[in-house]
């Protein structure tokens, strides 16, 4: 390890702002460097712009087999080494970095805009009478969000495509600054719609940390039944969706109908689908009475068995396996190197879970076993969400079975502690969420960052095209299943 | 093969019967505000921890403005004299913004296109879907429409993968600034005579987001709406009542 990480920090955690290492450009440049290439992580990265110009960087690297996290600092500066050229995953923050304050990562290869919208010329073109280009969106043919690809192909063959994002940008990291108001949660629980758990939880963590509460452990089993229920709604809705790009409509038809129950189960406990209104720092707001508990077991258990069956009638046909198989790899190496998450990582090969990693709440008592796949391809990603869904089912049975008892929420008022930094990491559907506060002298927000497990692994759809053909794009993109408004913000 | 088939049986018949009979929601499902403004004693307490401004106490009572409710029930949590009771009726939206804001009365249906429109539009009418800087959480429950438990092409509705073929625009989200031009293009692309509407709190008020710079703050800043279906997310049945009232295509109760 480098020794020049000198402050550690458990998932959830903070610490004063001045204890963080802090370094010049060069030498933060160098020890985000040298450490991933120790097997780090990257798992923030991002400036806190000075009014100005200029600002000062801050990371947070994480080391899985320990479970640790380490911040880190720079001191104020203008430009500073980037850190892509020696380390991949770092490129994407970078060109943030550079979007948001200006702060110039010298000698990044492709400082181009994150969520401003790009000129047309500065898309990568390759100039020749046989590629032709594609361009697909913003306005997609589906009941999607928005964003834009463009494509250089030759035939069927991509040689190369880009990914343009930021239409469904609308300003939430700089609401979020300033004293927590009436809104915060909300924008929380709006990040992404469809990881209202997740993000919601990942806030709460900080607030709880700031404040030193610890949440009771009855509130901490609600919260995990849900984050499960928000990964197998989300799971099985996307195997379907996975059936229907490729034509196969018994599946598909069965786990779109399945993700609704699942989604239906999630409004039973608080209401609504999404599962708004039920995490709250401190605690969550609804209960799970002994009758709920009773009737989301028999539900669970006809989902289930209907679950199985939808998924795997897929594997027993020929072609649904032929156009899964093989198609947009990602291979182990590459995955590692652009630093992707959660079970897109995991179809690759790539053990990386925040439940098993860095546990807190209840995924400290009740383990979910982590899932992983070697293949890297459609089938791969596909396989893996099939039998996350099977592990999280136990996991809720388990915790429904045998709730905590306690009360639920937490409200001891202790003040937001000031000059501090806190990170809190969740293992959304999608992978690892990450949400990063720097605290003013009292107690506001002078920084709160977002990075969605969708920041991380665009660029892996991307990689995965390459060689691939065109209509094989759907498929890929559905199996990777990012978001856009995670990512836009 | 013979698996699929049995699949097919074991899995069941799922099509809820709406409109024939009402669907089944959760116990703690949050409906449409149902308001006794007279057991109001105006302490605005709810004014106070509303996030989206919805509220507002009247001579009359409090009034809900639906088009900016995000249905967080927070209001109904902390008043003391009960004057806000979220309810289980599922049935929301209206063709103006006036038509939006709850007072205690009841709701009135939302009116049906004209005849003209409806021989165009009753039996066959086809959307593109643009989603325009919101949480995702709208479109999720509206592409739910077209699962089989709601089976939405029944009724002749449908999603539409070009506006050139389109009958009109279903949109959600605030109208972020980077997708303020193509939400304009697509609509221009959309043939006459074409409907718009508008799903969610952010596409009606621009929600929780309404006020940022971001953003345009609804789509009627920027297009003419038809139906405006509040919620956040609507849930799927809302929407359909909705898009089912606009068409005639709900039997009358009570005459
Ligand atoms: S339920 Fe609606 S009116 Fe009540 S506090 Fe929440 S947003 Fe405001
Ligand atoms: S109205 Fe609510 S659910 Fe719909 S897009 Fe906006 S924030 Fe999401």
């Amino acid at each position: 390890m480098n020794k020049r990480l000198t402050v550690s920090l458990k998932n959830g955690d903070f610490c004063g702002i001045r204890e963080i290492p802090s370094f010049s450009g060069e030498e933060l440049s160098s020890v985000i460097s040298q450490s991933a290439g120790e097997g780090m992580r990257i798992v923030s990265f991002f400036a806190v712009p000075l009014p100005k110009d200029g600002g000062k960087l801050f990371a947070v690297l994480a080391d899985d087999t320990h479970g640790v996290l380490y911040p880190l600092a720079s001191a104020e500066l203008k430009s500073y080494p980037s850190v892509t050229p020696s380390c991949p995953q770092a490129h994407l923050f970078e060109r943030e970095i550079f979007e948001q304050s200006g702060i110039i990562p010298e000698g990044h290869p492709w400082l181009k805009p994150v969520r401003k919208l790009m000129k047309n010329d500065s898309f990568y073109h390759i100039d020749s009478d046989e590629i032709h280009e594609v361009a697909v969106g913003p306005v997609h043919a589906g009941v999607i969000e928005p964003g834009h690809f463009r494509f250089q192909c030759s035939g069927e063959r991509v040689f190369h495509m880009e990914i343009a994002l930021g239409y469904q940008h609308r300003g939430i990291e700089n609401a979020l600054s300033g004293t927590p108001g009436l809104k915060t949660i909300h924008y929380m629980e709006t990040l992404a719609g469809d990881t209202t758990i997740g993000h919601s939880t990942a806030y709460s963590m900080i607030i709880e940390a700031l404040r030193g509460i610890t949440p009771y452990p009855r509130a901490e089993a609600i919260r995990a039944i849900a984050l499960e229920m928000e990964r197998i709604a989300n799971h099985i809705g996307d195997l379907g969706a996975l059936a229907g790009d490729i034509g196969y409509l018994p599946s598909k038809s069965f786990c779109g109908r399945l993700r609704g129950d699942a989604l239906n189960m999630t409004a039973e406990i608080c209401g609504n689908r999404f599962g708004r209104n039920l995490v709250r720092p401190g605690g969550v707001r609804y209960d799970l009475d002994r009758p709920l508990s009773e009737k989301l077991l028999a539900k669970i258990k006809d989902f289930r068995n209907d679950a199985v069956q939808a998924a795997e009638i897929m594997w027993d046909v020929p072609s649904v396996l032929e156009r899964f198989e093989d198609t947009g790899i990602v291979s182990k190496e590459t995955a590692a190197r652009i630093g992707m998450v959660g079970p897109s990582a995991r179809a690759s090969g790539l053990k990386r879970d925040v439940r098993s990693q860095f546990p807190t709440g209840a995924y400290r008592f009740n383990h979910v076993p982590i899932v992983t796949y070697e293949s890297g391809d459609v089938f791969a990603r596909a396989l893996t969400r099939e039998m996350e869904i099977n592990r999280s089912i136990k996991f809720i049975q388990d915790l429904l079975k045998n709730p905590p008892t306690s009360p639920l929420m937490n409200d001891k008022a202790k003040n937001i502690a000031g000059d501090s930094f806190a990170a809190a990491m969740v293992e959304g559907w999608r992978g690892e969420i990450c949400h990063t506060a720097i605290t003013d002298k009292n107690g506001g927000f002078a920084r709160y960052k977002v990075t969605d497990p969708s920041f991380h692994n665009w660029f892996g759809l991307a990689c995965c095209m390459k060689n691939g053909a065109i209509s094989d794009f759907p498929v890929c993109n559905k199996s990777f299943s990012l978001s856009y408004c995670g990512h836009d913000l | 093969m013979f698996k699929s088939l049995r699949a097919r049986i074991d899995q069941k018949y799922r099509t809820i019967p709406f409109p024939i009979s009402d669907p089944v929601l959760p116990e703690r499902y949050t409906g449409r505000p149902a308001l006794s403004p007279e057991k109001c004693d105006r302490c605005s307490e709810c004014v106070s921890v509303c996030p989206t401004g919805a509220i507002a106490l009247r001579k009359k009572g409090i009034t809900i403005d639906t088009a900016r409710c995000i249905f967080c029930a927070e209001c109904a949590e902390i008043c003391p004299k009960d004057a806000i009771v979220f309810s289980r009726e599922f049935r929301m939206g209206a063709n103006e913004k006036a038509g939006l804001i709850e007072n205690g009365a009841e709701r009135k249906p939302i009116s049906a296109l004209n005849k003209k429109m409806l021989r165009t539009f009753g039996r066959s009418l086809k959307f593109r879907v643009v989603s325009a800087g919101g949480c995702n959480a709208c479109e999720a429950d509206i592409n739910v429409l077209g699962t089989i438990g709601f089976d939405l092409d029944r009724f002749g509705i449908s999603y539409a993968a070009s506006p050139r073929h389109a009958d009109g625009l279903i949109v959600t989200g605030p109208i972020s600034m980077n997708m303020k031009e193509a939400v304009l293009k697509t609509y221009e692309a959309v043939p006459e005579p074409k409907i718009v509407i508008a799903v969610g709190a952010c596409a009606l008020s621009g929600g929780i987001y309404a006020g940022h710079a971001e953003t345009c703050g609804g789509v009627d800043a920027i297009l003419p709406v038809d139906l405006y279906i509040p919620g956040c997310p609507p849930h799927p049945m809302t929407i359909l009542n909705a898009l089912l009232e606009l068409l005639d295509r709900i039997p009358r109760r009570n005459g």
